[in-house]
């Protein structure tokens, strides 16, 4: 059935719905019913935020990504040498974490946005690799391959101290996800992210339409990198540690894997994919050591054969039959 | 009288085959100009060469008299040069609605805009709507491209064009393999553009051409043949020889 007035329901897109409650209530809800997995929970929390980053560029933006780490690593080492050197309020590391990252994006999307296809994707994985490397090699600074280890993060808004059991990182790794999702929301349904999606499915269009295609995708990546940075810090003050897989493959990879099963260019797929990958990923390590991995991708395989919209994508096939 | 879009010596090759040979060419402020060709005559390419989806090896492109051959496409598409894509070139997955906003949007210059959500510029919707009740389009106006037939898919370019309120406008084969109904509906909506507006349409049905067009421009090989009055072209024995001979059965 056809929307009785499809120009209101165009202009009603962007009203808030109640099951967009939900994650959010969830998430209260976990805070008093898993007090032993709050620390996992605000590692869950920053990597949600990790997932909405790779939403904007990958979903949204259509701009392939394999080295997102680069600028999640970035955000992190930014906070961890703040807080090894005497600067450890958390705020102020976050927003300069998000600068710094932000920065990189820009810079890097300069070259990496002029490319296109596999060449695209080469250049993000070389710009982390690079970055990792470095890391890895200037130990004066970043500790090399043991990590950054002598972080003094202060106390949230000067009051709340990061403690053993995470209920300080969980609540501020809330605040934060919450805060930057407000931004992440208005920004997909403003006549920006509009844009974004005409250039995914079809630049060419978008240009003939007179659209600055490669300002906007510059625009997109920058804001991304600064989320992705946000994100790393939020893991760099709640662990005290920061090390050179937070720029590494394995951080670029896993997270394109968690959306995917989500549901991706759908705002709430990092809301799904990513607390199932990570609860998965802890308890399924602990059950089959060897093998989890092996779980893991079998579920992803089933995912790409029956539902390739992700399970948010399943759901509204579902739902509208 | 400035034209309103002019080419000079507007040159192009792929390898050893030239697509634009020195093509100099005028459109009249509020011409219906036809360009007319065998298969692989250039004319597709021409249309690139004026939006700059193509770089001319040599040779300019001016609007109302000023220059834009070093415009990006992008620059050329606000000043008002607007195509329509032989191939179908839709965002498939968005309704039909979104399709026409979009253009809407850009041609408000509100496309970048970061903060207010699209939906609360409901001037800009109520606008994409109005284009597609005019083609007969407000039916599927909630349907993804995608799932509507061709030729219906055919005036959802053309309404993305128009809603761009263009300045001059390319229109490549926009009836081509079109079911009457709506080949109707596109030659109604191209009689009824304003007529201060200046279109140049890519066209093989020879009968739509004498009914749209009041010039004619006759390429062959990158190089113009001919142009003239519908009635010249019709009694050249050139054009009877090189243009009806190639055309597609
Ligand atoms: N991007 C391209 N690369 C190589 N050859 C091309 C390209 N685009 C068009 N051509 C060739 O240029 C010639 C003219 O094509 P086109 O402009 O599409 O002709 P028309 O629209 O008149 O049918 C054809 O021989 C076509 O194969
Ligand atoms: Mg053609």
């Amino acid at each position: 059935m056809i929307a009785a007035d499809p120009v209101a329901a165009l202009a009603a897109r962007h009203r808030w719905r109640w099951p967009e409650a939900l994650p959010w209530l969830a998430a209260v809800a976990a805070f008093f019913l898993f007090p032993g997995y709050l620390a996992l929970g605000a590692q869950i929390l920053a990597s949600i935020l990790y997932g909405l980053s790779i939403d904007l560029v990958l979903g949204y933006g259509g701009i392939v990504t394999l080295g997102q780490a680069a600028f999640f690593g970035t955000g992190a080492y930014t906070a961890g040498l703040l807080a090894a050197h005497g600067m450890g309020a958390p705020e102020p590391g976050l927003i300069a974490a998000g600068l710094a990252a932000a920065a990189l994006g820009a810079l890097s999307g300069l070259a990496v946005l002029r490319l296109s296809g596999l060449a695209q994707l080469m250049a993000t994985l070389m710009v982390a690799a690079m970055l990792q490397s470095a890391a890895d090699k200037a130990s004066a600074i970043t500790g090399g391959a043991d990590g950054l280890q002598n972080m003094a993060v202060g106390k949230v808004l000067g009051l709340f101290a990061f403690g053993l059991y995470g209920r300080t990182a969980y609540l501020y790794a809330l605040a934060v996800l919450f805060l930057c999702f407000l931004g992440m929301r208005a920004l997909v349904h403003s006549p920006f992210g509009r844009s974004l999606v005409g250039m995914r499915e079809n630049a060419a269009r978008m240009t003939a339409l007179g659209a600055p295609v490669f300002a906007r995708r510059l625009i997109a990546y920058t804001i991304a990198a600064g989320m992705a940075g946000i994100s790393g810090a939020l893991y760099a003050q709640s662990t005290g540690f920061v090390a050179p897989d937070s720029l590494g493959f394995d951080r670029s990879g896993n997270i394109l894997v968690m959306l995917l099963l989500g549901g991706i260019g759908r705002l709430y797929g990092a809301f799904i994919g990513v607390p199932l990958f990570m609860v998965a990923q802890d308890r399924l390590s602990d059950l089959d050591p060897a093998y989890w991995y092996f779980w893991i991708g079998l579920g992803l395989v089933l995912m790409v054969r029956f539902a390739r919209g992700g399970i948010l994508g399943l759901a509204a096939r579902i739902r509208r039959e | 009288m400035t034209p309103a879009l002019e080419t000079i010596g507007l040159t192009r090759a792929f390898g050893a085959v030239t697509v634009a040979d020195g093509i100099d060419f005028r459109l009249a402020p509020g011409a219906r100009h036809a360009l007319i060709g065998p298969n692989g005559a250039g004319k597709t390419s021409f249309v690139n060469l004026v939006t700059g989806a193509l770089a001319p090896s040599a040779g300019r492109v001016l609007l109302d008299g000023a220059d834009v051959t070093r415009l990006a496409p992008a620059a050329r598409a606000r000043r008002g040069i607007v195509r329509s894509f032989q191939i179908t070139s839709l965002f498939r997955n968005l309704t039909v609605l979104e399709n026409v906003t979009l253009a809407v949007t850009e041609r408000h210059g509100a496309g970048g805009g970061m903060i207010r959500p699209a939906g609360k510029r409901r001037a800009l919707i109520e606008e994409a709507w109005a284009g597609l009740e005019q083609l007969g389009l407000a039916d599927e106006a909630a349907r993804p491209v995608r799932t509507l037939a061709y030729g219906r898919q055919r005036l959802v370019e053309l309404a993305v064009a128009l809603a761009l309120r263009p300045r001059v406008l390319l229109l490549d084969e926009p009836a081509a393999g079109v079911p009457a109904e709506e080949a109707g509906r596109i030659v109604a909506a191209v009689e009824g553009l304003p007529a201060e507006l200046a279109v140049l349409i890519i066209e093989h049905d020879l009968e739509l051409v004498f009914r749209l067009a009041r010039r004619i421009t006759v390429l062959v090989a990158g190089r113009v043949l001919m142009e003239g009055s519908p009635a010249e072209v019709a009694e050249d024995p050139r054009v009877r020889e090189v243009y009806l001979g190639g055309r597609r059965a």
